[in-house]
């Protein structure tokens, strides 16, 4: 960063700089970097917990029957589980198929929606619905098939999921799904507190 | 006066570097990064070698900024070298992806890098896949416009990436310029939607340029692909069809004839809670659409063709006999269906019994040649129809499943494939010739000991059936696989392939691997050593070849 704003500033002041400017430079530098990080300090501040002040990106998705939703605007009230997974991957049904038995009671008790986020290409984007269908799942489904809210939302590899507080911000995430994790993520999806 | 000028330009750059501090710590920054670091030893016997930096490793971060209207990410990426089975010219460190933009309800405008599909991606598709080391972005711009609800407008013009050489992107030669429309009825006019239909239509137009730089042939310089498509719903039954075509296009893919070339995809669906059925077709001839007509293997794609199959996740059938489009022509059909059995019923159990059938087959079109010369200087060859299809075989796959949940603690899944593979036209092995038929039944138990201790397991055997007496490709195989995991921070596993029915009585060995895990919310950390035999690594339908190696993988993925 330093070596960009001295090149900056030389165009800027002078080409051959003399050592009063020199001298401006470094002090100009030194409180460049002091100031930012007091603003990363507030920032941090503000939240407490880094992740906090972090918003779900705006992408536009369809569900299973066409219609678009803004994704940083899904208009659900309450907490909201964003889950990425494909057809293909085998962790990420049976995160999905467990919660899916828990469902009715996460809803009934914290009034939360799961958004499950299909990373399916088109190859396979058409076996979705004969997936969540066929096995009667009750959440909203969206399909990112070019990977669009995948790369905006900084997915590695899939599960992964995501909760998200009722103000928008993305309070927890996990890249993983082993049997029991579900239970961990109902008790982030407790701590924002009731419907 | 010029020191007055000075201190207006000091005043005005100083105000302009210390705007981003500002702006940032209000703005959303977001992004991930993926390590991957490989010691590898030489094994001659599975012929695994070990290059001679012994050590390879292959990073990338991505970051993101959105504030208010405006974004603007980048990706850095680092080959030194690059782990292996990954695009062997990938090199260096530097920026692999970079764009600015602005959007808002009516606009969006991206400069820079970016992806995009048109449609079903038949006439366009720009994607990345970090895992395959591919990626086919394009360079330049990017207009999307809502004009009205529903209804949406794109327009691209750009190159797209060809390689990462010296920490640098090198463009493909050819220019790509596209426009997309797309109206989705029921959300422009209110009043169908008291009424059960929904309707959807596009169209997109692409067009290429590059330079002729034969000495022989009058190639074509701009080269258009363009369709449409519809997607159709009423109640429960869906259906969704495209179709492109596109002009005159010889290519180093399909031997410079200047034959017209077609996609074109249906999807017709039935689902309902509990059931899912869907029937798929395919149709494609000389649809190898490229920036660079010169190009091969997965290189500056412009369009992306689906294999019409499912994808499969256990470990022999999902890396031995992939199938992979053959972009100069096929016809392929699919049908896939899944039903759960109700709790409480016969069949259904305590917690429902869930059942899977999927079948695909692909064929070679018919290349009708009667009335086309080989020596005829129009250079067109034959004529195709769209879906009528050869009896030459490339792909028949036939699948099952059933998942069953015992108790609180067990579950099963019972899997069984059938595949065949024409290794003469999609070539997978070089120890095989014609189609290679193949059994594969897989056993997958998972055992949950406690509310955070599990236990899965998973017994895979691979027949391959015999042709003229002679054992086929590299003959049968078995893998056992035992995997114990700690919600929610850890996992160890032990896997072992085994080809016990090798020709070569020498190559009858074992492949084990053992695999570690740490997650912590969005960081992942996962080391493993041991052998894993060449195979293909895919991706919806894309794959690379990886050849075999011995030693250790580590890999830190992070998300922020």
């Amino acid at each position: 960063m330093p070596n960009s704003f001295t090149f900056a500033l030389g165009i800027v002041f002078d080409k051959a700089p003399t050592k009063t400017i020199l001298f401006m430079k470094q002090l100009f530098i030194l409180s460049l970097i002091f100031l930012s990080f007091q603003v990363n300090l507030l920032a941090q501040n503000e939240g407490g917990n880094p992740l906090e002040n972090k918003k779900v990106p705006a992408v536009n998705l369809k569900d299973l029957k066409g219609k678009t939703y803004n994704t940083a605007n899904l208009g659900l009230k309450g907490p909201v589980v964003i889950s990425f997974w494909a057809t293909w991957c085998a962790p990420c049904k049976k995160e999905l198929n467990a919660i899916h038995e828990l469902y009715e009671e996460w809803q009934a008790e914290t009034g939360v929606t799961l958004v499950a986020v299909s990373i399916d290409d088109e190859k396979t984007k058409s076996q979705v619905p004969v997936y969540v269908n066929g096995k009667a799942w009750e959440y909203l489904v969206l399909s990112d098939p070019n990977g669009d809210f995948k790369r905006a939302m900084g997915v590695n590899n899939v599960p992964h999921t995501f909760l998200i507080d009722k103000d928008g911000n993305i309070v927890y995430s996990h890249n993983n799904y082993a049997p029991g994790d579900e239970e961990k993520l109902y008790k982030e999806i407790k701590k924002l507190g009731g419907k | 006066m010029v020191s007055n000028w000075n201190k207006v330009l000091r005043g005005f750059t100083q105000a302009a570097f210390l705007l981003p501090f500002f702006v940032f710590s209000q703005g959303n920054v977001s992004g991930n990064m993926e390590s991957i670091f490989q010691y590898l030893n030489d094994d001659p016997i599975i012929g695994a070698n070990q290059p001679p930096e012994k050590a390879l490793v292959n990073s990338y971060m991505n970051a993101f900024y959105t504030h208010g209207n405006f974004k603007a990410g980048m990706r850095l990426e680092s080959y030194l070298p690059r782990i292996q089975g990954y695009p062997n010219r990938f090199d260096g460190t530097g920026l692999g992806m970079r764009y600015a933009g602005y959007e808002n309800d009516f606009i969006e405008v991206t400069l820079g890098s970016f992806y995009e599909q048109f449609g079903a991606g038949l006439a366009l598709r720009a994607y990345e896949d970090r895992a395959l080391g591919y990626d086919n972005l394009l360079d330049g711009m990017r207009v999307t416009v809502r004009p009205k609800k529903g209804l949406q407008i794109k327009g691209v013009y750009g190159v797209q990436r060809l390689s990462f050489q010296q920490g640098k992107i090198v463009h493909g030669e050819g220019i790509v310029r596209g426009v997309d429309a797309e109206l989705h009825l029921n959300e422009t006019f209110k009043r169908l939607d008291s009424l059960p239909v929904d309707i959807v239509l596009g169209a997109s137009f692409v067009s290429k340029f590059q330079r002729d730089n034969n000495p022989e042939l009058i190639l074509p310089e701009n080269v258009g692909a363009y369709g449409g498509r519809m997607k159709l719903r009423y109640k429960d039954f869906y259906f969704d069809a495209e179709y492109i075509h596109k002009g005159q296009d010889p290519s180093n893919d399909n031997g410079n004839i200047y034959n017209l070339g077609h996609a074109a995809v249906f999807n017709l669906s039935y689902t309902k809670k509990g059931l899912g059925i869907l029937f798929s077709g395919k149709s494609v001839d000389n649809m190898s659409y490229r920036s660079d007509r010169t190009k091969d293997l997965q290189d500056v794609f412009i369009n992306f063709l689906p294999a019409l199959n499912k994808t499969h996740t256990y470990n022999l059938v999902a890396t031995l006999y992939p199938y992979v489009t053959q972009p100069l022509g096929e016809v392929a059909y699919q049908a896939d269906f899944l039903y759960t059995f109700k709790k409480g019923t016969k069949l259904g159990g305590k917690y429902g019994t869930t059942l899977g059938l999927n079948v695909s087959t692909t064929y070679e079109p018919f290349k009708n040649t009667a009335g086309f010369s080989p020596n005829d200087s129009s250079r067109v060859f034959y004529k195709s129809t769209p879906f009528r299809q050869s009896d030459s075989l490339y792909w028949l796959d036939i699948n099952a499943n059933v998942t069953k949940k015992i108790n609180k603690q067990w579950s099963l899944i019972v899997s069984y494939f059938h595949i065949r593979i024409n290794n003469d036209v999609a070539k997978i092995s070089n120890f095989a010739s014609g189609i290679i038929a193949s059994h594969i039944g897989v056993l997958e138990s998972t055992y949950k000991i406690n509310s955070k201790h599990s236990l899965r397991a998973e017994l895979q055997g691979l027949i391959v059936e015999k042709k003229d007496g002679q054992i086929n490709d590299q003959g049968n195989w078995f893998t056992a696989l035992i995997e114990y995991t700690i919600s929610p921070s850890y996992f160890f596993s032990v896997m072992n392939q085994y080809n016990f029915g090798n020709p070569d009585p020498e190559k009858r060995v074992n492949y084990p691997i053992v695999t570690c895990g740490f997650i912590k919310d969005a960081t992942r950390v996962t080391v493993s050593y041991g052998r894993q035999r060449a195979g293909l690594f895919c991706v919806g339908g894309v794959c690379r070849f990886v050849p075999a190696n011995n030693g250790l993988t580590l890999s830190l993925t992070h998300s922020f």
